[in-house]
């Protein structure tokens, strides 16, 4: 039987799709992309070989911030493209908003009757992704994810600044003025969501809305955000894996046209 | 290459520290100019011009200035070069397209000001570039705010003169543009000692508009539904090299190459495979040497087309009337032509949209890329309007922000990239 492979190397995270003909996940795995995407890389080739998957044959990894890295490659193709055919095969849906927060950047992509229409990508600075919630996280001595569960407990704080390095004095100074944990887990999460949401509603016009990417994992975020957009977020228990499925997805393409 | 050293120290330029960019410009140029399949040969001139970029034209301007001609540089469309032709003065371009000069301008402007101005005031007060040295008086123009304020820090290093440009166009403002280009008029005649005739003006009129048909020419060549005889990056550097060269050789030089061009499109050679995606570029100017947009669309599988920019359309579009007897009506026809231009710096300014539109359709483009520099809010702004219009019109756009810095070349390749397949 065919399998169809694809890797999706973020600033955080390297994640890597098995799709079968029938486009069935396979396998699929996940790890620190860490300081150099090449070693990544190459230990993704040797999962692989464990597995039982030859890489050689139908590969493709999706062009985003480790797209240079992978030799063994087929094709490059964007991550704009690799997440929203992963977003719509995984939500069995041809229409479709596409919110991705990642370490390094947001995107939001408008998908219409299977087609990329628009897409928005955070350009200016960390504001609104996931390494914005890495390092307040780290201020406040947590994990990321408990971090997002401490928050549904909070309320009643806020951050204004928008940028890392500033929000992060400002959550330094909460600390110092004893404000608890959770109501400062609130005030960080509460801003990543209100940025994103802000970003989100310049091209969302109904249908169906998902959440992609590591944190599509949290409840807390995906609720956070339905209520900023007034409409349900959805997630799948996958959807980390959207590029790397979209990029499987590309390479079965590939294959197909010889 | 002439060892220019010994002008440039008499220029009182800082030579060593010029010496960087002269040892950087080649390699970009390099990477993004020569790796091109397929130019025309006509390029070669412009090849040559920018081997000796900061060598050639000013030992032109040197020798006029031997000859007792006054050299005047201007950062805007807006100024009419006629008006100095007129008398006997030689216009330059002075605008900075560089990061190069960029940190030299922050010693005395706020950051958060667009990279062209920072880089314009830089290469001014760094002694960096030969152009900023030479022209013996700067004419600026009211046409954004960084720029206004940047030139009474550079007025008190240079002599300024400033234009006051209307931001409407009623006809009181027409009216008071023509003023505007009659008072310059007294000034340059004052400055250069030399009276502006008629006839005079007529000529300068008449030389001008030659220098516009002949780029419009190339840029009609450009929109030969079937063949791309010239990429982006090429006819973007012959629009920016024209800010700088005498305009009667600029538009002999455009002329061949637009026969060249014109010849390339009767035999379907083509500098993109057939199928490569058209795109037109609208927003802010691209000073030289800034090709940073144009090479990562370029390399990204797609070609650009048009450029609705001042480094593009909105220097040569329109033409001012020729043959007229007076000065009071050439100087109003001249304002009626220059007042056509739709900068962001007008309001309301719904004839961007509209030329937008038209040129989207005249060069058959399959999406538009509307980019501003940061810090231009004009630019920033309207882009909205743009934008909105372009999707209502079924165009694909994609708004992008950038510098002059190469820090986000690669997000924006991966943004180009994802445009360039969302275009199919």
């Amino acid at each position: 039987m065919m399998h169809y492979i694809g890797i999706d190397i973020g600033s955080t995270c390297a994640k890597t799709a098995v799709l079968d003909e029938a486009g069935q996940i396979a396998l699929s795995f996940v790890q620190p992309t860490g300081w150099s995407s090449v070693d990544t890389a190459e230990e993704i080739r040797r999962r692989l070989c464990g597995a039982g998957y030859d890489q050689a044959d139908h590969c493709c990894v999706s062009r985003g911030y480790g797209r240079v890295a992978v030799p063994y490659t087929r094709k490059a193709v964007t991550e704009i493209t690799c997440h929203a055919r992963g977003a719509m095969h995984l939500h069995h849906s041809r229409d479709l908003t596409v919110i991705d927060i990642g370490g390094q950047d947001t995107k939001i992509i408008r998908v219409e009757g299977g087609q990329v229409r628009d897409f928005i990508m955070n350009d200016k600075c960390s504001a609104g992704t996931g390494r914005f919630l890495e390092v307040m996280a780290n201020t406040l001595g947590l994990r990321p994810d408990d971090m997002c569960e401490l928050a549904r407990q909070g309320g009643g704080v806020s951050i204004s600044s928008l940028c890392t390095v500033f929000a992060e004095s400002e959550v330094i100074s909460l600390i110092g003025r004893g404000e608890r944990k959770e109501n400062i887990a609130f005030a960080v999460v509460d801003s990543i969501v209100k940025k994103v949401a802000s970003q989100a509603k310049r091209l969302e016009e109904g249908g169906l809305v998902c959440l992609t990417g590591g944190l599509c994992e949290s409840e807390y975020i995906r609720l956070a955000l339905g209520r900023q957009l007034r409409t349900e977020v959805q997630a799948v228990p996958q959807g980390r894996y959207a590029g790397a499925v979209g990029a499987a997805l590309c390479a079965g393409d590939l294959a197909k046209k010889g | 290459m002439a060892d220019r050293r010994e002008m440039w120290k008499a220029l009182g330029m800082d030579v060593d520290t010029h010496d960087g960019l002269c040892a950087a410009l080649p390699v970009a140029f390099g990477d993004v100019y020569l790796s091109q399949k397929n130019r025309p040969e006509g390029m070669a001139f412009w090849d040559f011009v920018v081997s000796d970029i900061h060598g050639i034209r000013p030992a032109e301007l040197l020798e006029a200035q031997k000859e007792g001609r006054k050299v005047f540089g201007t950062f805007c469309v807006f100024v009419p070069d006629e008006v100095v032709v007129a008398a006997s003065g030689i216009v330059t371009g002075l605008c900075g397209g560089s990061q190069f000069w960029v940190p030299d301008g922050e010693k005395v402007l706020p950051k958060s000001i667009c990279p062209l101005v920072k880089a314009s005031v830089g290469a001014r007060l760094g002694r960096t570039c030969p152009f900023f040295r030479i022209a013996d008086m700067y004419v600026g123009e009211t046409t954004c705010d960084g720029k206004k304020k940047a030139y009474e820090i550079l007025g008190e290093d240079v002599p300024m003169y400033i234009m006051d440009l209307p931001q409407m166009k009623r006809e009181c403002d027409l009216l008071k543009w023509k003023d505007e280009i009659a008072a310059f008029a007294r000034k340059v005649e004052e400055f250069t000692g030399n009276a502006i005739t008629p006839e005079k003006l007529d000529e300068a009129i008449r030389l001008i508009n030659n220098k516009r048909k002949a780029l419009a020419r190339i840029f009609e060549a450009r929109k030969d539904p079937d063949n791309i005889p010239i990429s982006g990056a090429d006819a973007l550097l012959v629009t920016q090299i024209a800010f700088f060269d005498d305009p009667a050789r600029c538009a002999e030089m455009c002329n061949k190459l637009a026969d060249e061009l014109e010849e390339r499109n009767r035999q379907g050679v083509s500098v993109f495979e057939k199928g490569t995606k058209r795109i037109m570029i609208t927003g802010t100017p691209m000073a030289i040497p800034n090709w940073k947009l144009h090479h990562i669309v370029e390399t990204s599988g797609a070609a650009v087309v048009c450029e609705e920019m001042c480094t593009g359309t909105r220097y040569f579009e329109n033409l001012v009337e020729e043959g007229l007897p007076t000065l009071d009506q050439q100087y109003m026809a001249l304002s009626r032509r220059y007042m056509k231009n739709n900068c962001a710096c007008f309001t309301p300014n719904p004839g961007r949209v509209e030329d937008i539109l038209r040129l989207a359709k005249e060069y058959r483009v399959d999406g538009v890329i509307d980019v501003n520099l940061k810090f231009c809010c004009l630019y920033d702004t309207e882009g909205y309007s743009v934008e909105r219009a372009l999707k209502e019109a079924g165009i694909p756009v994609l708004g992008i922000e950038t510098d002059y810095d190469d820090g986000d070349s690669e997000q924006l390749r991966t943004r180009i990239g994802a445009f360039v397949e969302m275009l199919g």
